[in-house]
């Protein structure tokens, strides 16, 4: 990434129906992209525009829902460019947020027996698991290489939802750096709970069981979504991932896995976090040398 | 009060006007699929248009009733039977304490309406009784109904205070017809069709698939055509794909150009395929009422319609509460 990409063009303005936004602010996906993004929801949210039913920020653009009977779409849009302009103008190129730890569980057996159940018709090299073609598709020796690659560099939670809690995760290194894989041929009718998956740019952790397309490539070792709030992580919210989180993969030994499913029973399990400010000028200029800054923060923890 | 379910029926689930506000982290809205049907079942009743109802696919369920009870059916054309003996539907029916309610075969249309004095009285969860049952929240469990639940029914409101008209006037009555013309506001990404591929989406004729729920539905036809790109960068190679996005609630996608889906009130948040237009919100509950099969238009109307096509169907809502000599809540 280049200082030159985090300038981008004006977004692209567009309804869904009488109840809905859709603010385009880039085609392609990227870091600035992202960022304006979430700065624009944020500035959205804050300024409390009655009749705003639902802002939802996802990679490179963002949905309103609105009730029309409140707040004339004119209005809403009106608002939302001029938050637009003035972001242009003087953008606040920093977030502030936080940096977790999340272990994971990679090439565990609870994948494995789902992606064998659908390889003919379903996948690209139904004879290999799906890490192994990862780390072909991106021309790495092993799916050793292809794991390293994939929890050494943190990744940003780009948008939350498709199901409940579901984070888009898009990783923080230069884009010819980026992992890229393929999804599925056809999507699966099954995928765990907890399933680390990847497709095209973008990384996932499947929030509950289900359908799913992305390539699977281990478990996550903790909930992310507990509509019982059992955990002190879900005290607030049932829902633990917020679009701006950096997320930090921890590889785990089956060992390690089932101690942490320990501590879960017995209600004790905490994720490793940290507030951080994240500038986005930073992260463009050098982003293993910023990187390497962020993960600091979750050092004593 | 409570009724006990014997027969849980194909898939009955607590459903009200839905949960707001959450679809930012997935969560979608839920909530009755035919909203105009399940509200005059609650208005017959005596509750406000927010009381939980039970939702039926195709299917009811057996229940009985453990006390007396004030209920009635809205909403898809099926026999409706007490003790065995066939009562009315958009009626007010008053059940004795141990009457069975069943159903015979639906006969167009896919859900009908169990509204019933009190509402059922399940736990909101965010701010909503409606079940979510991908995600596990709200409703019953957070599932569908299973044989043997106990399913809590609230204190009648307004003291019992019933409206005056025991039912439905025919003329509010929605029809379940094998056609449908569906109104929808093009945008989002319609401009990646090609003319052609426009032009099929809005003048060819589309059926409704067996795959069709509370998610979306799902339907088959001509297929459409996009313009060929260069893909941009984390959008996937089919021309149908687009960077993951927000998927406004009544939108419709094309994937890989073939059959067309609507989503509808549980509908995934977000994904990444192009969406070319939007139901407008005034025919939603006309698409779910919608059975496989059905033949579909799609319509485009601006924006300007769209609104004000929702103001009518408002003031028909209202009409609809006035008939039944009740002021809408």
């Amino acid at each position: 990434m280049t200082a030159e990409a985090a300038v981008l063009p004006g977004a692209r303005y567009t309804w869904g129906g009488d109840e809905f936004l859709f603010v385009e602010v880039s085609e392609a996906m990227s870091l600035p992209a992202n960022f304006k993004v979430m700065s624009i929801a944020g500035t959205l949210s804050d300024a409390r525009l009655p009749g705003i039913v639902d802002i939802c920020p996802a990679n490179a653009s963002l949905l309103v829902r609105f009730d029309p009977d409140v707040l004339p779409p004119e209005q809403l849009e009106t608002a939302v460019r001029d938050i637009e302009r003035d972001l242009m103008n003087h953008q606040e190129r920093a977030l502030e947020t936080r940096i977790i730890e999340v272990p994971v569980w990679y090439e565990d057996p609870f994948t494995a027996e789902v992606a064998q159940r659908f390889r003919e018709g379903f996948h690209q090299e139904p004879e290999g698991s799906d890490i192994d073609y990862a780390a072909k598709a991106n021309h790495l020796k092993d799916a050793a290489e292809f794991i390293q690659r994939h929890h050494k560099q943190p990744w940003l939670v780009s948008m939350v939802g498709f199901v409940a809690g579901l984070p888009f995760l898009f990783q923080l290194v230069d884009r010819d750096k980026q992992l890229e894989v393929p999804k599925y041929l056809s999507p699966r009718t099954d995928t765990p709970k907890l399933t680390v998956g990847h497709g095209g740019c973008f990384g996932c952790i499947y929030s509950v069981r289900g359908a799913g397309g992305y390539q699977m490539f281990g478990v996550a070792a903790a909930p992310i979504f507990d509509p019982g709030q059992a955990l002190a992580d879900f005290k607030d919210f049932m829902v633990f991932f917020r679009p701006g989180d950096i997320v930090k993969f921890k590889p785990v030994t089956e060992a390690e896995y089932n101690a942490i499913q320990a501590e879960i029973s017995a209600g004790t399990f905490r994720y490793r976090q940290a507030p951080v400010t994240f500038e986005l000028s930073k992260a463009l200029a050098d982003p293993e040398g910023y990187n390497r800054e962020l993960m600091e923060a979750l050092n004593g923890i | 009060m409570a009724f006990e379910i014997g027969n849980p029926g194909l898939a009955t689930t607590v459903q009200d006007q839905g949960r707001k506000g959450h679809y930012n982290v997935g969560i979608p809205q839920s909530g009755s699929m035919d909203q105009y049907s399940a509200e005059l079942g609650n208005a017959l009743v005596g509750n406000t248009a927010r009381e939980a109802v039970l939702e039926c696919t195709y299917l009811g369920p057996v229940l009985t009733t453990d006390s007396d009870a004030v209920i009635a059916i809205t909403g898809a054309p099926v026999e409706v039977k007490v003790n065995g003996e066939p009562q009315p539907q958009w009626s007010r029916l008053i059940l004795k304490a141990g009457d069975q309610l069943s159903f015979g075969v639906i006969q167009g249309g896919t859900r009908y309406y169990i509204a019933v004095q009190g509402g059922v009285d399940v736990p909101e969860v965010l701010g909503s009784r409606s079940t979510y049952s991908l995600g596990g929240i709200g409703g019953f469990k957070g599932r569908k109904l299973e044989a043997g639940d106990v399913v809590p029914v609230g204190a009648p409101l307004n003291g019992g205070k019933l409206p005056q008209a025991e039912s439905v006037p025919e003329e509010f009555r929605p029809v379940y017809p094998k056609e449908q013309e569906v109104r929808i506001v093009l945008g989002l990404y319609d401009h990646r069709l090609t003319e052609e591929g426009l032009g099929n989406l809005l003048n060819e004729e589309w059926k409704v698939t067996p795959v069709a729920d509370r998610m979306g539905l799902r339907y088959s036809g001509p297929g459409v055509k996009w313009k060929e790109r260069d893909q941009p960068f984390g959008a996937g190679s089919d021309p149908s794909n687009i960077v993951d996005a927000g998927y406004a609630v009544g939108s419709i996608q094309i994937p890989g150009g073939t059959q067309p889906i609507i989503l509808h009130r549980d509908a995934v948040s977000g994904g990444g395929y192009a969406m070319v237009g939007t139901v407008i919100s005034a025919d939603m509950d006309l698409v779910a009422r919608a059975a496989p099969g059905t033949a579909t238009r799609f319509v485009a109307v601006s924006l300007t319609d769209a609104l004000e096509a929702r103001r009518d169907l408002a003031e028909r809502r209202n009409k609809a509460w006035a008939a039944i000599s009740l002021p809408r809540q």
